[in-house]
């Protein structure tokens, strides 16, 4: 694929601007924010004069009670879920492809990805505790029980209940992954011909579509990888407790108000960002030594694998995580409208509106300030991503490509740490408590996601309507609104979504950068939990469900309208 | 880790600008209400609870109403995130017009930021209403965690350990650590504690290190000068009996407080213990806790402490939160506040002292079957030495985080 | 002669699109080594049918009617079951798999050990006049060699019936005929039943057999 040839150097001289404008926007702050946590790591405190550099943060991290424990808990879950939830999605798009189910799934994959992970978390506990839903259905009159039975499920030591939430999680995000990636290898034509030679539709699947699209599902599967290794805000409600995983006990040491605690704490922030890139590299490892073991099976003539059990199997799991998924959110809906519910009530005893009453006020601006920062981010976000792509287009692929893998870089960088050495670039550039420093935290959280989301299908947009177009004259800004805008509404529009929905759950990335004036919908919910009030974080968490939810339900109607067009005029 | 903290102390003093101290007259009052008008405060303050938060909104409705000065609650999960942020601007190499004008903190926060000069003052014999401070009766209004005020955070109120049981299933009150103690092994699985270093749980573990020891008044002493070993001893030959009788077997605990009172409204715990006296009574009107539920003190006392609010070095509106630190020590401010039915917390103010309308405020609160008894509330155990928190929890930890 | 189990049957085939009835009913017989050629303009459902032979319809259309291979109902059959090998006007060869491997692909798991694989996969390229191309990567291939491949999996993948999509439609004029005569033979070397759509007379021309006008929806043979 060769470049477009040139024809309005003017333009031309704009996007060049934009890999270097982007990545000092982005990368200043990244860098500053690493700085921020490997330098205290060492002893150090950035802006406060010299001190000696030491290795004790580090002696007292490795010391600490309960590290290694965390560190075992906090692997099994983070590549258990990862490894858990990356098979399902593939069997499930393999032994289901082109079903029914499998397109009405996609029409409801929208709420299912804007449920932001606390709020899924807060109902998973609701739904599965010894205490929740599912034992209330059954009891007493199945079990006997009329007071919570005494066994551990939520928060258990081994963390089996965090990797199910993660799993159920982030499966979806996968699939959205997966079936984008479907569509840009001629998915349906391969494997019909697969199957004409006589493979049944699992091992077609995977030794036809799944080499294909794996490299496209590559990045997103490390930045499950990354997030299930780092997880704060799940894992502090299902996690396991004593000790937490690594991610929560870091953050319980920046909690502390002990000075000491924090060199630690930044200490355990570095480990974790290597454990994390550590665990990459050997999933990288396992990918090509994965290949290479399979490499004569693809050719082995071998028409059959397995296929009626793992289209059970993955169906069956499927069904599971929507239950628990479904069963989740709707716990919060009636948490929300609740008075009084109790053990073993299956529902509440009575009912009131006066919790939403009494926080409207709030719940109103909360609502106000999430929607005005997302948008804004969001906005800026696409912007950004697509004149890094047209540049991309117009002045040949190298540049700075290779820089921009950068961006991805918050994906996998422990927020609570990171976020600091950020918040002392805001005080000296003054920036602090302001919306522009709010906007510009979450944009480096933002952006990674837009451009996941919308690069491959940028880069897989046929370039011989753009160089048709420009052979009859067409200026790079006319091309873009005439040609590839259009074409790439639906994905633009979804992957604008998914970055509303990502600014809409910033915790920190809001608290520090706002100095805790701008209060939007997840910072509220956090705090509300630290209340204990379920009621009251039942209507934090819905909203926080409904905000991303409405603008995810819009884009999905405008994506599949688009598709339907296309279709239509083939 | 102390050679660390002391470096950093080290560090910050060298660039810290010391405004407060370098103020030698006090401005006359009426100067700093003059000046406070038309400010606009931002406070730091936990939000987690409805009843603070209303609590709080109504604080702002007052300071504007009597003081046009605008008062915004920034809500936290948490008051340490607060400290970093202060922190950050100190990192930042900001001496004035800081975003932070008042937080509420004590303990180990206050000794932080203490140790690390970040906080403005000392102030409090500025404030008028500062003279009713019950200091006499209540001396950890002046000391934090034994640590001194030293002036630079003004008391708030008063807090104490209450346990409270759902008569509905408890018949006889535990009203010792040995009478809980048999009471657990008796009913297995029914009462727990918060996982350490959550401040309540790590309550509980200087609760009943108090009661164990022959003698307490090493435990005043920084924890270093001390032979811990020993003094600890009994603590965690305690808890290794107790643990295999609570909830869960003792191998998970809730995370803190309202996970703790979450597990009790869900009928999974019987017994259990806060921090704030009127935490029954309000938690029953709220729903959180079951109508049976009632509160109990340990005959032999239990820990009880002060929160306060501070002034950051920082904050830009120095004078608004002068102001508003007084209208909290006011006693219609002060008499709300211990009103069960509002917050529940009692006042750090010496009745006594206040004139005969200002003291009836307070003698029309309410004091049903769900509020400890004022004689309960009067024997309080002070704080050990803050270096103990660290040390129990960091031991808490190597013995039970496994 | 063809005898009676060699034969892919069409028995009262109609295809519809929403209202419209784009085929049939029809009614065919293709006999061992015989072409069949079904012409038609774009949209008029040819694809459509072959699709519906193989088993790879789309759910847009509605279709009726019987399809039996060498007295096998097709209808009820999976794709795979089927045993209909198709060949497309792309050639779609499997982008990260070698020549080599695509053909391999294509070779059932009953021929068995590496070098008799590697063996058969030689001999087909060297039948399609590609000796050593195996390693090759299909992008580097030109049109006509992509669909030479194409058609050696389709044949080492043993079919019992062929259809041809358009297969010639991409390639240059000078290169058509030499590749379409390059299948024909092939096909009625191993004897199989080959149903061919176009809407190209030269094709349907050199097929030299029955030609099906879906315009006329008449049959007429040619001599």
């Amino acid at each position: 694929m060769g470049s477009i040839s040139p024809l309005r150097t003017g333009a031309r001289r704009w996007l060049r601007l934009f890999p270097p404008v982007t990545v000092a926007l982005f990368l200043a702050p990244i860098a500053a924010g690493l700085m921020g946590t490997v330098l205290p790591s060492f002893g150090y405190l950035p802006g406060s004069g010299s001190a000696p550099l030491t290795l004790t943060p580090w002696r007292d991290f490795f010391n600490a009670p309960g590290v290694e424990s965390a560190l075992l808990a906090t692997m099994v879950t983070g590549v258990g879920a990862t490894v858990l939830s990356v098979l399902i999605a593939v069997a499930v798009s393999a032994s289901w492809h082109g079903t029914r189910a499998v397109s009405s799934l996609r029409k409801w994959l929208a709420p299912l990805l804007a449920a932001p992970h606390a709020a899924f978390a807060m109902g998973f506990a609701f739904l599965l505790a010894p205490s929740g839903w599912l034992v209330r259905t059954i009891s007493p009159w199945a079990t006997g029980w009329d007071r919570p039975p005494d066994f551990i499920f939520v928060q258990d030591p081994n963390g089996i209940a965090l990797l199910i939430a993660l799993v159920c999680k982030e499966i979806f995000f996968l699939l959205l992954m997966i079936w984008a990636a479907l569509g840009q290898v001629k998915a349906d034509r391969l494997l019909d011909i697969a199957r004409t030679l006589g493979y049944r539709p699992v091992s077609a699947w995977c030794k036809v579509v799944l080499p294909l699209i794996y490299p496209q599902i590559r990045l997103p599967v490390y930045a499950v990888l990354a997030y299930s290794l780092s997880v704060v805000d799940m894992a502090i409600i299902l996690g396991p407790t004593a000790p937490p995983t690594l991610s929560v006990l870091i953050l319980t040491w920046f909690q502390d108000p002990a000075p000491a605690m924090r060199f630690q704490g930044a200490a355990g922030a570095v480990f974790l960002l290597m454990c994390v890139f550590l665990t990459i590299a050997m999933w990288r490892a396992a990918e090509c030594l994965g290949a290479k073991a399979t490499r004569d099976w693809l050719t082995s003539g071998a028409r059959r694998f397995a296929d009626t059990a793992v289209r059970w199997i993955s169906g069956g799991a499927m069904i599971a995580i929507l239950a628990v998924t479904v069963g989740a959110l709707s716990t919060l809906v009636l948490w929300s409208i609740t008075n009084v519910w109790r053990f073993p009530d299956f529902v509440p005893s009575s009912f009131s509106l006066e919790v939403w009453q009494d926080i409207w006020p709030r719940l109103r601006e909360s609502i106000v300030i999430t929607s005005i920062v997302a948008m804004v981010s969001a906005s800026i976000a696409i912007v950004v991503t697509l004149g890094c792509l047209e540049n991309e287009q117009w002045n040949g692929k190298p540049t700075g490509r290779r820089s921009l893998t950068l961006l991805y870089l918050p994906l996998v960088v422990p927020q609570i740490s990171f976020l600091f050495g950020l918040q002392i670039m805001f005080v000296m550039m003054n920036m602090d408590g302001t919306w522009s420093a709010v906007i510009w935290g979450h944009l480096i959280f933002v952006l990674p996601y837009t451009f996941l989301v919308l690069s491959d299908p940028y880069r897989a947009l046929d370039s011989r309507y753009a160089r048709a177009a420009s052979s009859l004259g067409a200026s790079p800004l006319r091309l873009f609104w005439r040609i590839r805008a259009p074409l790439l509404l639906g994905a633009i529009t979804i992957s604008f979504s998914v970055g509303f929905a990502v600014s809409v759950t910033q915790y920190l990335a809001t608290l520090f950068p706002s100095v805790g004036r701008l209060p939007t919908l997840t910072t509220e919910a956090v705090i509300s939990v630290s209340g204990g009030d379920r009621r009251v974080a039942a209507i934090y968490g819905l909203t926080q469900l409904a905000l991303p939810l409405l603008v995810f339900g819009a884009a999905m109607m405008v994506s599949i309208r688009r598709a339907r067009q296309f279709a239509g005029s083939k | 880790m102390c050679r660390f903290f002391a470096i950093l102390i080290a560090v910050f003093s060298l660039g810290g600008i010391t405004t407060g101290y370098g103020r030698t007259a006090t401005p006359d009052w009426n100067d700093v209400v003059s000046a406070a008008e038309g400010q606009t405060v931002y406070w730091h303050a936990w939000g987690g609870d409805e009843n603070v938060n209303r609590y709080v909104a109504w604080v702002a409705d007052q300071v504007r109403d009597q003081y046009s000065i605008t008062l915004r609650h920034v809500r936290v999960g948490n008051i340490s995130e607060t400290v970093t942020l202060l922190v950050a601007e100190k990192a930042g190499g900001r001496t004035q017009d800081g975003r932070i004008d008042l937080l509420w903190l004590n303990g180990e926060n206050f000794a932080a930021l203490k140790s690390a000069d970040l906080l403005y003052g000392p102030f409090t014999h500025q404030l008028p209403y500062f003279a009713y401070v019950d200091i006499l009766n209540k001396p950890t209004t002046l000391v934090d965690f034994t640590l001194p005020t030293d002036g630079l955070e003004a008391p708030w109120g008063m807090a104490q350990i209450v346990f409270f049981a759902d008569t509905a299933h408890v018949k006889n009150l535990p009203r010792s650590l040995t009478d809980l103690k048999t009471w657990a092994e008796k009913n297995p699985g029914r009462f727990t504690y918060p996982a350490p270093p959550d401040f309540t749980g790590t309550t509980f573990l200087k609760q009943a290190l108090m009661d164990l020891v022959a003698d307490r008044a090493p435990l005043y002493k920084p924890v270093t000068d001390v032979d811990f070993e020993r003094l600890s001893a009994p603590l965690w030959a305690f808890l290794d009996s107790l643990h295999p009788t609570l909830w869960r077997s003792g191998k998970i605990f809730p995370a803190n407080y309202p996970a703790l009172r979450q597990l009790m409204n869900d009928g999974s715990v019987d017994v259990a213990f806060s921090f704030n006296p009127a935490e029954v009574t309000s938690a029953i009107s709220r729903r959180l806790l079951p109508s049976t539920v009632r509160p109990f003190v340990f005959s032999g006392g239990t820990i009880g402490n002060s929160h306060f609010v501070a002034i950051p070095q920082t904050a830009s509106a120095k004078e608004g939160a002068l102001v508003v630190a007084n209208f909290l020590l006011s006693p219609i401010a002060q008499a709300r506040k211990a009103d069960p039915h509002v917050w529940g917390d009692p006042t750090v103010l010496d009745v006594q002292k206040l004139d005969a309308d200002s003291a009836a405020l307070f003698q029309d609160l309410a004091h049903g079957d769900t509020m400890p008894s004022p004689e309960d509330l009067r024997r309080v155990i002070a704080e050990p030495h803050p270096s103990w928190t660290e040390r129990l929890e960091e031991e808490w930890q190597r013995r039970y985080q496994r | 002669m063809p005898s009676i189990q060699k034969t892919l049957c069409l028995d009262g085939v109609s295809l519809t699109l929403g209202l419209r009835r784009l085929i049939g009913p029809l009614t065919l017989k293709v006999g061992e080594g015989e072409i069949v050629t079904v012409m038609g303009p774009s949209g008029s459902g040819k694809s459509a049918l072959l699709n519906f032979i193989c088993g790879t319809l789309e759910s847009a259309f509605e279709a009726s009617g019987e399809v039996v291979l060498n007295g096998r109902r097709l209808n009820l059959l999976a794709v795979e079951q089927r045993r209909v090998g198709i060949l497309f006007q792309n050639d779609l060869l499997f982008p990260h798999m070698s020549v080599g491997e695509n053909l391999m692909f294509g070779l059932p798991a009953n021929v068995q050990g590496r070098h008799e694989r590697h063996l058969r996969v030689d001999q087909a390229l060297m039948e399609a006049g590609l000796e050593g191309f195996a390693a090759r990567n299909p992008a580097t291939l030109s049109g006509g060699q992509r669909a030479r491949v194409a058609l050696m999996r389709v044949l080492l993948s043993e079919p019992e019936a062929l259809l041809l999509d358009e297969p010639f439609g991409a390639l240059d004029t000078s290169l058509r005929a030499q590749f379409r005569s390059f299948v024909f033979d092939h096909a009625r070397q191993r004897g199989l039943p080959t149903l061919l759509v176009t809407h190209d007379h030269e094709d349907a021309a050199a097929s030299n057999g029955q030609v099906i006008d879906l315009l006329q929806n008449q049959s007429e043979t040619k001599a």
